[in-house]
């Protein structure tokens, strides 16, 4: 991995624009201006940080529920004798998007992406019958942020 | 909160299957998509303000790394909250600059007490326990209880995908 060296200006970019980027005709040339900045300084620093991997990418965050699609979290209570061997069946589903091992007696935490809630439902029973083991559901209710600043 | 599907044509899906990687880092972005998808510039950004307008788009911006910037440790805190005072406490705790994700989600009793989910993100493992004090002390009373879970491992990670 490249080595990740921040200024103070790139730290205030990452934090403040993670929202609000305008869709004007020259929207870099408008973003710019906050930072002091000219247009071609900050497409060359969103290049570096997206190179240096500090970002993952620049641009639009879409909301797959809003697609269309229905999202939800669950997770699993995996004997650890049997945790490969169930990672392997879960993965396998193309409708896991995520899947993280967590510390905890419940410890398989994966995201299910479907086309439509009716999928949520099936994949779970798909899930639960390969591997025994029960799937516990947890479909978001409110949701309260999405977004992170990185501390100056 | 309902989600309403929304209608979809052809050009909305290949504009996000144009952007979803990222917008192009030139002067007019929206006009190099324009000519991918084969519409006018012009449609094109009215086309991503109703997206935006509707919540089919989030946002526009940045997108950080959380690991490449050293964010290692990634801790999924978990709150028993009183459901009275959920939304007030909720929208509170979410607002805190280390929260990258906050949800309300059932539980799972007797096994699941937590009903709320705020992911905290720390250079190391002392870092996420001393900003969850710092939801603890936010919280007071209205959580009973509450626990962190630690990532150990990735075991896979696939991005939004549409098909254009």
């Amino acid at each position: 991995m490249k080595d990740i060296s921040l200024d103070s200006t790139d730290r205030w970019i990452i934090n403040s624009l993670q929202g609000c980027f305008g869709l004007g005709e020259r929207p870099y040339r408008d973003a710019a201006e906050q930072f002091g900045l000219s247009e071609t300084d900050l497409i060359a620093r969103l290049e570096r940080l997206i190179d240096c991997r500090a970002l993952s990418r620049f641009g639009p965050m879409y909301n797959a529920e809003k697609l269309g699609g229905a999202v939800t979290l669950c997770a699993m209570a995996v004997p650890e004798e049997r945790f490969d061997e169930v990672t392997e069946m879960v993965n396998a589903h193309r409708e896991v998007a995520h899947n993280y091992a967590r510390s905890h007696k419940l410890n398989m935490w994966f995201v299910l992406a479907c086309e439509n809630p009716d999928g949520i439902a099936a994949t779970i029973a798909e899930i639960e019958a390969e591997t025994d083991l029960q799937v516990y559901d947890f479909p978001k209710q409110q949701e309260f942020f999405i977004g992170l600043k990185v501390e100056a | 909160m309902q989600n309403f599907p929304h209608q979809l044509d052809d050009l909305d899906r290949k504009i996000i299957a144009a952007t979803q990687d990222g917008l192009p880092l030139v002067p007019e972005p929206f006009e190099v998509v324009a000519q991918q998808v084969d519409a006018p510039t012009e449609e094109v950004r009215s086309r991503l303000r109703w997206m935006l307008d509707q919540g089919i788009i989030r946002r526009i911006g940045v997108v950080p790394n959380h690991y490449a910037l050293g964010l290692n440790a990634n801790g999924m805190s978990v709150w028993d909250v009183r459901d009275d005072v959920m939304g007030k406490l909720g929208k509170r705790v979410g607002e805190l600059a280390f929260v990258s994700h906050c949800y309300s989600r059932p539980r799972h009793l007797p096994d699941w007490p937590y009903n709320l989910f705020a992911m905290v993100h720390g250079r190391k493992r002392a870092e996420v326990e001393e900003k969850v004090a710092v939801i603890a002390r936010m919280l007071g009373e209205a959580s009973a209880r509450h626990d962190i879970l630690y990532s150990t491992r990735i075991l896979k990670k696939t991005g939004l995908r549409i098909a254009a």
